[in-house]
């Protein structure tokens, strides 16, 4: 083997932590949950094996996987139509919306679970997700399963201008309906969630389970930023920072997460 | 409407004082001219475009939450504080009569004038205001008393203070608290319908929307800085965003416009309070026999989405 092909082989098979910069071994960097073993860091981590992880083997079934977005403001930025980035955008996920619904068992329990894809439009809340969001909890009512929620969204999708604004009332609405039904509703915000996602369901959790270093907030950091023209401290925004201020009831290692959501369905489902 | 055009109008205003003087003075008569100019004037009022309202949305003179309470209702007491954290000057809320009939009032509050501005936070509510809010929503419903909220806001502040007690929380716990309530809630955007800080008080069994009010989900400004990396986009992201009255009576997101005198609320606000009072007035009597109010509420908002 040459210096060469050498070199491209350790590229593909050894991934660069992003926080602490050590190399580890991709499997093993896999089979970690894409958590770097180092540093505990939690790097982003594809959707379908964020379901994988979540739920009991095979037991999975998408809803609703059709329904798509419409570029119905007839959106163009410099140029590009929104319809257009939406069909690149839907080839490049393989999905057709921010969001994935599924009934799900989970540790045995049946629950329904949704989660929010962030290489789907940054996870922006359009009228896709709304209504699949009130679809998945309407069954969640109708079957007494409960709904989990993984968010990760850069906020309200701007292509569908007043529309996406709707969607967080329209996700709130259901979840009124939840709470009248006493079906638990678990969030699970992950990096990052803000905006339209954070200032409606993701923050209206029976119990709030915030993934560990994951940035969640109303404003972006940016925006604050700009807003009071000062630096924002290192932790600001993040998981254990919202904990500290009393905005989630815990944060948890990625590797905890399934069995300390099914612990804790087990205290609300009887 | 821009400034360039309502310093237009304002010189064709002052031509046509002028002839009129004129006309006075000589004793002749100039109808013609004077015709003309106002012709001139009607077509430059008519031609309003979404960036024409939303500088009227933004007009330094037009009427804020607090004039409307003034001269639309009566015996307004206003209510104070969360009971939580503090009082929010940028969230008004109370009880007052509408020609008789009770209501209870919540509306964001704009500053006039450097210090007042700043006073009310330019009418960007901190947690403490959504709070508030809940606070007499919740106090309403308990005493059967119909809402009507007043949308008046850039957004809800984003701020270190802000987020450390729970911005998202308190917008979020609005936006389902208000669909639990059982007494009609009559919501009018009146200026800016800003984002997440708009709708935290905007979830209503019927919204009405001010003709050069806007409504929008993101600033024309924040939406050009993020998708263009540039806030001097602001007039392309607003045309594409549609955040016109019209637009969104379209778009069936509001069910009423309110007509404002030409050239903006500014120039005849007591047209624009005797025209929303007699729609409130309306609006209420519709409301408050009806059943099953929450679930209709609920249903008008399921139906919000466009898709395949
Ligand atoms: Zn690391």
């Amino acid at each position: 083997m040459n210096w060469f092909s050498e070199h491209i082989n350790i590229k593909s098979l050894w991934i660069k932590c992003k926080s602490c910069g050590s190399s580890v071994f991709q499997k093993a960097f896999i089979e970690n949950l894409y958590v770097c073993p180092k540093c505990q860091h939690h790097h982003f981590i594809p959707v379908y094996e964020r379901i994988a992880m979540l739920a009991d083997k095979g037991k999975f079934k998408e809803l609703w996987e059709d329904v798509s977005s419409e570029d119905f403001l007839d959106f163009t930025i410099n140029q590009q139509k929104y319809s257009e980035k939406l069909s690149i955008t839907e080839k490049k996920t393989g999905n057709r919306s921010a969001f994935i619904a599924a009934r799900i068992r989970m540790n045995g329990r049946n629950v329904n679970l949704g989660v929010i894809d962030f290489k789907f439009f940054g996870g922006s809340m359009g009228s896709v997700l709304g209504e699949k969001f009130f679809r998945l909890a309407m069954d969640s009512i109708k079957r007494k399963r409960p709904l989990v929620v993984v968010s990760a969204s850069g906020g309200a999708r701007m292509q569908e201008g007043i529309m996406s604004l709707m969607q967080m009332a329209k996700t709130s609405a259901v979840l009124s309906l939840m709470d009248d039904a006493k079906i638990p509703f678990i969030s699970v915000p992950i990096h990052p969630t803000t905006g339209g996602v954070s200032a409606s369901f993701a923050m209206l959790g029976d119990v709030i389970i915030a993934e560990k270093g994951a940035l969640i907030g109303f404003a972006g950091p940016r925006v604050i930023e700009q807003t009071i023209k000062q630096k924002l401290p290192d932790n600001f925004q993040k998981a254990e920072f919202l904990q500290e201020c009393g905005m989630v009831d815990m944060v948890v290692h990625r590797k905890d997460l399934k069995d300390t959501i099914a612990r804790i369905l087990g205290y609300l489902c009887k | 409407m821009q400034i360039n055009k309502e310093k237009k109008i304002k010189e064709i205003d002052q031509e046509i004082e002028k002839l009129k003087e004129l006309e006075k003075r000589e004793k002749i008569s100039l109808d013609d001219a004077i015709n003309a100019l106002m012709e001139r004037k009607k077509s430059l009022l008519n031609k309003l475009d979404f960036w024409d309202r939303v500088f009227l949305a933004r007009h330094p003179d037009r009427p804020y939450t607090l004039y409307y309470i003034e001269n639309m209702f009566a015996e307004f007491t206003q209510f104070h504080g969360d009971r939580l954290f503090g009082d929010d000057l940028s969230m008004i809320t109370g009880f007052a009569k509408l020609d008789g009939i009770d209501v209870c009032v919540v509306g964001h509050q704009k500053g006039r004038g450097t210090e007042n501005k700043i006073e009310r936070n330019f009418g960007m509510p901190h947690p403490e205001g959504y709070r508030k809010a809940a606070r007499i929503f919740k106090l309403a419903d308990k005493f059967n008393i119909p809402i009507i909220t007043l949308i008046d806001t850039p957004g809800a502040y984003p701020g270190i203070e802000a987020e450390k007690r729970g911005q998202a929380v308190a917008i979020a716990e609005n936006l389902k608290l208000m669909f639990k309530l059982d007494v009609p809630i009559i919501a009018c955007i009146i200026g800016e319908g800003g984002s997440g800080g708009a709708l935290g008080i905007a979830v209503a069994d019927h919204i009405a929307m001010l003709e050069n009010s806007v409504y929008s989900v993101i600033s024309p400004e924040g939406c050009a800085s993020i998708i263009w990396r540039d806030a001097s986009y602001a007039r392309e992201a607003a045309s594409n965003l549609k955040i016109t009255a019209k637009d969104l009576i379209e778009l069936k997101v509001i069910d009423h416009i309110i007509k404002e005198p030409a050239g903006g609320a500014q120039n005849d606000p007591r047209l624009v309070y005797d025209t929303l009072k007699d729609h409130l007035k309306n609006i209420i009597s519709e409301l408050k026999d009806k059943e099953n109010l929450k679930a209709q509420r609920i249903e008008k908002f399921r139906r919000l989405g466009i898709f395949k």
